[in-house]
């Protein structure tokens, strides 16, 4: 270990880029990725597409974040902003892959031209723009009822993005490939706590009890297929959400019995509100703290 | 962790105690490593049990102020860049806490030292993060001054300690790293950006000048700790190459360093600087900067609103032991 050299590098910060572990400034996620759209899919489809999956995951990351700092041991703030960053980069490249088909919805009209597609869509889009799912903006609650709802979302992910590796989309398919062992891990996490929290003290197993409570009627928004998804799916590129319902269940209801906690009723499924961008209470307070900064100074490159 | 203290009881019942600290003073001269099972002087184990458990707090505690900015980083990237780095910490922490471990202590006690009041950790991190640019200074500036602090440490006289250190300051070198691109970044920016900069700037160079310590002449327990090879240099040692470090940083970077005595020696050739502020840092450690209260009770909130859900885990771990 050499003492005087660890930090002398920065002082010759305008040669070259050498110093930087991963260079500088923005790189564009997609660099080098053929973005062209596959024949017979129309862009705002496969656009609108990605601003679902993607709005799903910015979302859920930034519910997992307001963990940090506030986890029940090291191990939990690791493991939680490991999601997080699986979250973020997903996100980033879903959002990214909207930009390059050209969908970027009312963003462009506040965001300027130094800001990044994916940024433009994260910061500079109204509430009624996302398409999230309401399961990803309600309030996490207590541990159980965060990790009740991080196993309901990355069982349901999970199961779209492994269908979602044989899209025609290239890009969708290479995102789905590395999303599934991220999602994986993350499935497996969650669930290891519901069994922990549903099998361990009677408090541990109110609360899981409760929390499965207050996420189970969000399955509901789930699995209807919006048109675009329709013919999204018809055309190969999608995947039908219709599709991976009882794959999701059979996933959910073992993990809750062997946590000694009790399936509810299934509910009476709708189309997602959220999709249309018909949002709760909740979503606007979580985006202007997301967005706040950002849109303070539209002008600036960070 | 009870196996060390069970072997320091054993060998401290071998009447020839005198042998056993001869060993171990040759081992500190010859700078070879003191390992967890070796015999050690009960001052030297309390001395570096005080020290890893204090670093690894401010690692957690040190979450904080660049945690607040999570939620509202301004764009993607760097919100990925901040969440890394956060988690890095975390993982610092756990790293130190088992370096402790090694020596007997035990996390959940250091813990609730921590919350108690009863250990410290680094005074800089009770100051608050006003903007978005505090997130590159601490990179830049007391991720800076914390690695002059610990590259020696990668050479402490402690095998674990000493271990965990080298892993710890490869990855603060790469968080300076990352801060001082934010801060180059925001430079080239807008006027409100460099303005948040040079802000930022006056905010954390006195503070991050405080991070090496009490002057020499003030430090009690920094003679024992060189004596016993665990420190390198003395703590002034360590603030003046700091400060010849990070001026031309500043120039570079297009900055002024809030310090009007701050000024070239030509005959040593290092930098001169202004008084610190000796008072301040005692409020400071003693518990009444600015942000302490928050600090600690959010580490206390961690614990106690989430006691259930190691309660949970312990008991599920009892009934599926096979």
């Amino acid at each position: 270990m050499h003492e005087e050299t660890v930090y002398d590098a920065l002082d010759t910060a305008h040669g070259g880029e050498g110093q930087w572990a991963f260079g500088t400034g923005f790189d564009d996620p997609l660099a080098g990725v053929d973005t062209t759209v596959p024949d017979g899919v129309e862009p705002a489809d496969l656009g609108a597409y990605c601003l679902m999956l993607g709005d799903d995951a910015l979302v859920l990351c930034q519910r997992l974040t307001e963990w940090a700092t506030r986890a029940p041991e090291l191990e939990e703030e690791v493991a939680i902003a490991n999601c997080g960053l699986d979250l973020l980069g997903q996100a980033r490249l879903l959002l990214a892959r909207a930009g390059s088909a050209g969908v970027l919805g009312r963003s462009r009209r506040h965001a300027t031209d130094s800001i990044p597609d994916e940024d433009a869509l994260a910061y500079f889009r109204d509430p009624d723009e996302f398409v999230h799912h309401h399961l990803v903006e309600a309030d996490g609650g207590d541990f159980a009822q965060t990790m009740v709802r991080l196993l309901v979302a990355s069982t349901f992910r999970l199961a779209l993005f492994a269908q979602l590796r044989e899209s025609r989309d290239p890009v969708l398919s290479a995102i789905a490939a590395k999303g599934v062992p991220e999602l994986t891990y993350h499935r497996d996490h969650a669930a290891r706590w519901v069994l922990r929290l549903g099998d361990g003290t009677s408090e541990s197993h109110r609360r899981a009890q409760a929390g499965v409570e207050a996420v189970w009627p969000l399955l509901a928004d789930l699995f209807t297929a919006t048109e675009v998804e329709t013919r999204l799916t018809a055309a190969g590129v999608a995947v039908d959400p219709a599709g991976v319902r009882e794959e999701v269940r059979g996933v959910l209801t073992t993990v809750l019995e062997r946590a000694t906690l009790t399936v509810p009723a299934w509910p009476a499924e709708r189309p997602s509100p959220g999709r249309a961008g018909e949002h709760t209470g909740e979503l606007a307070p979580l985006l202007a703290t997301l967005q706040g900064l950002a849109r303070e100074h539209p002008a600036a490159t960070w | 962790m009870s196996a060390p203290t069970l072997d320091r009881r054993e060998t401290a019942a071998v009447p020839d105690e005198a042998a056993l600290q001869a060993h171990f003073d040759a081992t500190i001269a010859a700078d070879r490593r003191v390992e967890p099972r070796d015999w050690m002087p009960e001052a030297y184990r309390a001395g570096l049990v005080r020290q890893i458990a204090q670093h690894a707090h401010s690692e957690i505690i040190g979450m904080q102020p660049e945690g607040d900015w999570l939620l509202a980083a301004p764009s993607l990237r760097r919100k990925a860049v901040l969440l890394a780095k956060v988690q890095d910490e975390a993982g610092h922490g756990m790293y130190l806490y088992s370096a402790a471990e090694t020596l007997g202590a035990d996390r959940a006690d250091l813990t609730d030292k921590l919350i108690e009041g009863r250990q410290k950790y680094s005074s800089i991190f009770n100051y608050p993060t006003l903007t978005y640019a505090d997130c590159g200074v601490i990179g830049w500036l007391v991720d800076g001054a914390a690695i002059c602090n610990q590259v020696p440490l990668c050479r402490s006289s402690y095998g674990p300690y000493a271990r965990a250190m080298i892993r710890v300051c490869k990855e603060e070198s790469f968080h300076q790293r990352q801060g001082y691109e934010l801060l180059m970044t925001m430079m080239r920016g807008t006027d409100a950006q460099r303005a948040m900069v040079q802000d930022a700037v006056d905010r954390w160079w006195w503070p991050s000048l405080m991070m090496f310590g009490p002057p020499d002449d003030d430090s009690p327990n920094s003679a024992q700790s060189m004596a016993w090879g665990v420190k390198r240099h003395s703590n002034d040692e360590l603030r003046q190459r700091y400060v010849d470090m990070s001026v031309p940083q500043a120039a570079a970077l297009g900055v002024t360093l809030p310090d009007p005595e701050l000024a070239l020696d030509p005959e040593t050739g290092r930098y001169r600087f202004g008084r610190i502020d000796w008072a301040e840092f005692k409020q400071v450690i003693s518990g009444n900067g600015p942000c302490n209260a928050e600090r600690v009770s959010r580490r206390r909130a961690a614990r106690d609103d989430n006691a259930w859900v190691l309660e949970a885990a312990t008991a599920y771990a009892d009934k599926h032991a096979s």
